[in-house]
C-alpha cells in the first residue's frame, strides 16, 4: 500500500532544469544567491499572473451566478479586462488626507503585501520545487499572516477618519477571532504528521490503500471537519464574504480602505486576492495531499499540475461561495468563531488522536467500528452545538413577491 | 571583543532602555510596554547564553524562553485589562492620579 | 557574523529607544512592534528558528493588538491625539529614570567585560522534532502549568475588562 516513487520523469525535473541552466549563466559564487532570486521571481510572477486571472474569473463566475454574463467587452470574454483594470488603477490620482499619518499610510499596503508575499515561501508546489525548506514552516505561515492583520490597523488608524478606525478596529476583531480556529484546525494535521514542515506533511500523505485510494487527510473523519473549519477560518481571514463586512460596500463606505485610492487600493486588492490563494495552498498542502496524485498510476501527471488543479479548486470553492452565501452580521460572525469553530476543532483534536491511537485496528469489523466513531465523534457535537446556538432564532418565514 | 559579550550588551541596554522607560513615563500603557521590554531583553540574554555557552547541546534555553514568552503574553494581557479598568473609574490613565484606594 | 549582530543591535535597540520616547501611543506601540521584530531577527541569527517565528506569532501578532485596543479604548476624549505634555516637575524623573537605566546598563556591562565569560561550545542544532520531545517529556509538567496559567489570565483578563454588573454595557464585544 506504499508508494513507489518513480525515477523522476523529465517533466517533473524540468523547472529544476530550467532554474539550473539560467543561474549557471551567473559566476559561481552567485548561483545560490541566483537561485534564490529565481525562486523569488517566479513566486510573484507566477502567483501576480494567478491574480489577474483570478478577477476575471471571479468576476465572471459571480456574474453567471447571478444571470448575467460579466466582463466581456475588453477583448474576446473579457481577457484583456485585468489590463484595463490596472492601468485604470495606475493612473488614477493617489489622494492623500490631509490630517492622515503619511507615513503609516504609505506603510500599511506596503507591509501588507510584503507578509503575504512572504508566506509563499514555505509552499510545496511540486516535489522539488519547495522555495524554502523549513523545519517549522507553518509556523512561520501562521506568523506571516499574524503580522499582516498589524497592516489592517496600521491603515485604518493613519487615514484620520472615525469610519475608518471603527472598521479597521471590527476587521481586526473578526481576523484575532478567527485565527484561533484556522491554527486548531492545524493542530490535528500536525499531530498525525508529526512534523511541522510542510515537506514532511505533504510526504506523510504520499500512500494509497489499493492504489486507487489516498490517504490525504481530508479523506479521514477528522480531516474532513478539520479541513472545513479551516476554510471557513479561511474565509473569515481573507475578508471573504459571507465574512466581508469590514469591506463591504454598504459598510461604512470601504471599511479600513476607504482613505485609499489608486495604485495603493490595487495593493490591498492584491494582497486581499494573494492570501485568499495562500490559505488555499496551505490547505491543499495541509488536507489535500499538496502535490501528491489521487491514484497511484496517476503519478505520470507532474507533481505541479496537480497541485495546480487541487489550488484550483479550492479557489473555485471560494468563488461559489461568495456567490451563494449572504453576508454574517458581525455579532453571528463572532458568535460563529467562539461558540461554534473553537469548540468543534478542540474535539476535532481529540477525534484525530483516538484516530491515531486506533491506527492498529486492521481487521474489516474494527476498521467499520473506528470510522463510525470517529464519525459520531465528529459529526456528533457539530449538531448538538449547532442546535444549541439556533435554537433562540425563529422559524425561517418566506414572503413572495406578489406577483 | 567575543560575540557573547556583544550579545550581553545588547541585552543590559535594552533592560535599561526598558527600565527607564517604566519608570519615567506617567502613562500606565507605556509603563506596562516598558516592563514587557524588560522581560524580552532576558530572554535575549537566555538565548545568547544557550547559543554562545559552554554546554549548547540542551534545548533549555529555548524552552525556557517559550515559557517566559507566554507569560510575558499572559502578563501583558491581564495588565491592559487593568488599565481598561482603571481608565473606567478615572477617565484617563494616568498613574499619578491612581494613588487612592478607594474605588 | 557582527556585522549582522551589530546591525540588528541598532535597529533593536534604537526602536525600543524611539518607542520609550514618544509622545502619542499609537507611534510608540509601532515603534514597539519594529523592536519586536528586531528581536526575532536575532533569534533568527542564533538558529532558534522556532522560536524568531513564536516571537513574531506572539508578540507581533497577538501582544501589539492587545496593546493597540488597549490604547484606542482609553483614549481621553474628545480629542484625538496625545496627552499634553508633563508638567516641569517631571523633569527629574525622567532624569532619575534615565540615570538608572544607565547604571544598569553600566554594571552588567562591566561585569560582561571584566569577568571570565565561559567559553563558546559549538552552535547547537535543535530541531522542532527535538523541542517538541522534550517540551512534552521532561517539561510537561511546565506545559501544563503554563497552560493553567493562560486559562486563568483569559479568563481573569475578561472579568476585569468586563463593566460591572448595574453599568450600562459599554459598547459592542
Amino acid at each position: 500500500m506504499s508508494s513507489t516513487s518513480p525515477v523522476d520523469p523529465l517533466l517533473e525535473r524540468a523547472p529544476l532544469l530550467v532554474r539550473d541552466w539560467v543561474s549557471g549563466l551567473f559566476p559561481a559564487p552567485a548561483r545560490g544567491l541566483a537561485d534564490a532570486l529565481l525562486a523569488i521571481a517566479a513566486v510573484i510572477l507566477g502567483f501576480g499572473l494567478l491574480f489577474t486571472l483570478l478577477t476575471l474569473v471571479e468576476r465572471k463566475a459571480l456574474g453567471r451566478m447571478q444571470n448575467r454574463p460579466g466582463p466581456n467587452r475588453t477583448g474576446p470574454f473579457g481577457l484583456l479586462q485585468p489590463i484595463a483594470d490596472g492601468i485604470k488603477m495606475l493612473v488614477k490620482e493617489d489622494i492623500v488626507p490631509e490630517a492622515a499619518d503619511r507615513p503609516l499610510h504609505f506603510l500599511a499596503p506596503v507591509v501588507l503585501v510584503a507578509f503575504t508575499l512572504v508566506a509563499y515561501a514555505v509552499i510545496p508546489y511540486g516535489r522539488h520545487l519547495l522555495p524554502v525548506d523549513l523545519d517549522a514552516a507553518v509556523l512561520f505561515f501562521f506568523a506571516a499572516g499574524a503580522a499582516t492583520e498589524l497592516a489592517v490597523f496600521m491603515a485604518g488608524w493613519s487615514s484620520h477618519n472615525k469610519y475608518s478606525l471603527l472598521a479597521a478596529m471590527r476587521a481586526l476583531a473578526q481576523l484575532i477571532s478567527y485565527e484561533l480556529p484556522l491554527l486548531l484546525a492545524v493542530v490535528p494535521v500536525v499531530m498525525l504528521a508529526g512534523t511541522l514542515s510542510t515537506s514532511g506533511i505533504v510526504a506523510a500523505q504520499g500512500r494509497w490503500s489499493f492504489g486507487l485510494v489516498p490517504h490525504w487527510y481530508a479523506c479521514t473523519p477528522w480531516g474532513a471537519a478539520g479541513l472545513v473549519i479551516f476554510l471557513i477560518a479561511a474565509l473569515a481571514e481573507a475578508n471573504r464574504s459571507p465574512f466581508d463586512l469590514p469591506e463591504a460596500e454598504s459598510e461604512l463606505i470601504a471599511g479600513h480602505l476607504t482613505e485609499y485610492s489608486g495604485f495603493k487600493y490595487a495593493l490591498f486588492f492584491m494582497a486581499e486576492y494573494l492570501g485568499m490563494t495562500a490559505l488555499c495552498a496551505m490547505a491543499v498542502t495541509l488536507f489535500l495531499g499538496g502535490w501528491q496524485a489521487p491514484c497511484m498510476f496517476l503519478q505520470v501527471v507532474p507533481s505541479y499540475v496537480w497541485f495546480g488543479v487541487k489550488l484550483a479548486a479550492m479557489l473555485g470553492l471560494f468563488i461559489w461561495i461568495r456567490g451563494t452565501l449572504p453576508r454574517l452580521r458581525m455579532d453571528q460572525l463572532m458568535r460563529l468563531a467562539w461558540k461554534f469553530l473553537v469548540p468543534l476543532a478542540l474535539l476535532n483534536l481529540g477525534t484525530a488522536a483516538f484516530w491515531r491511537l486506533s491506527a492498529g485496528w486492521e481487521a474489516l469489523p474494527a476498521q467499520l467500528l473506528r470510522w463510525a466513531l470517529a464519525l459520531l465523534l465528529v459529526l456528533g457535537p457539530a449538531a448538538v452545538i449547532g442546535r444549541r446556538l439556533s435554537a433562540r432564532v425563529g422559524p425561517r418565514t418566506y414572503r413572495y413577491a406578489a406577483p | 571583543m567575543s560575540p557573547l559579550t556583544v550579545c550581553l550588551l545588547i541585552s543590559s541596554g535594552l533592560f535599561g532602555i526598558g527600565l527607564a522607560g517604566a519608570l519615567c513615563r506617567g502613562n500606565a500603557i507605556l509603563v506596562l510596554l516598558g516592563i514587557e521590554l524588560m522581560l524580552n531583553a532576558a530572554n535575549l540574554n537566555f538565548i545568547a547564553f544557550w547559543r554562545f555557552g559552554p554546554s549548547s547541546s540542551s534545548a533549555a534555553g529555548v524552552i525556557f524562553v517559550l515559557f517566559a514568552l507566554a507569560v510575558a503574553a499572559a502578563e501583558a494581557a491581564v495588565g491592559l485589562a487593568l488599565v481598561l479598568a482603571i481608565y473606567r473609574h478615572q477617565r484617563n490613565v494616568r498613574l499619578a492620579e491612581a494613588v487612592r484606594l478607594k474605588g | 557574523m557582527i556585522p549582522v549582530l551589530t546591525a540588528i543591535a541598532v535597529v533593536l535597540l534604537g526602536a525600543a529607544a524611539v518607542a520609550m520616547a514618544l509622545r502619542n501611543l499609537i507611534h510608540c506601540a509601532l515603534w514597539l512592534v519594529l523592536a519586536w521584530s528586531a528581536l526575532a531577527a536575532f533569534y533568527l541569527w542564533a538558529g532558534a528558528e522556532f522560536l524568531a517565528f513564536a516571537q513574531v506569532l506572539i508578540y507581533v501578532g497577538a501582544v501589539s493588538m492587545v496593546v493597540l485596543f488597549a490604547v484606542l479604548l482609553t483614549r481621553r476624549l474628545p480629542d484625538v491625539n496625545p496627552a499634553p505634555p508633563p508638567p516641569p516637575a517631571g523633569g527629574g524623573r525622567i532624569l532619575a529614570g534615565v540615570a538608572a537605566g544607565v547604571l544598569v546598563a553600566g554594571v552588567v556591562a562591566r561585569a560582561g567585560l571584566t569577568s571570565p565569560l565561559p567559553a563558546a561550545g559549538a552552535a547547537p542544532v535543535l530541531t522542532t522534532r527535538r523541542l517538541g520531545v522534550e517540551l512534552m517529556g521532561a517539561h510537561a509538567g511546565a506545559l501544563v502549568v503554563a497552560g493553567v496559567i493562560l486559562t486563568m489570565v483569559l479568563i481573569g483578563a475578561v472579568v476585569l475588562a468586563a463593566p460591572d454588573s448595574g453599568d450600562a454595557p459599554e459598547g459592542d464585544s
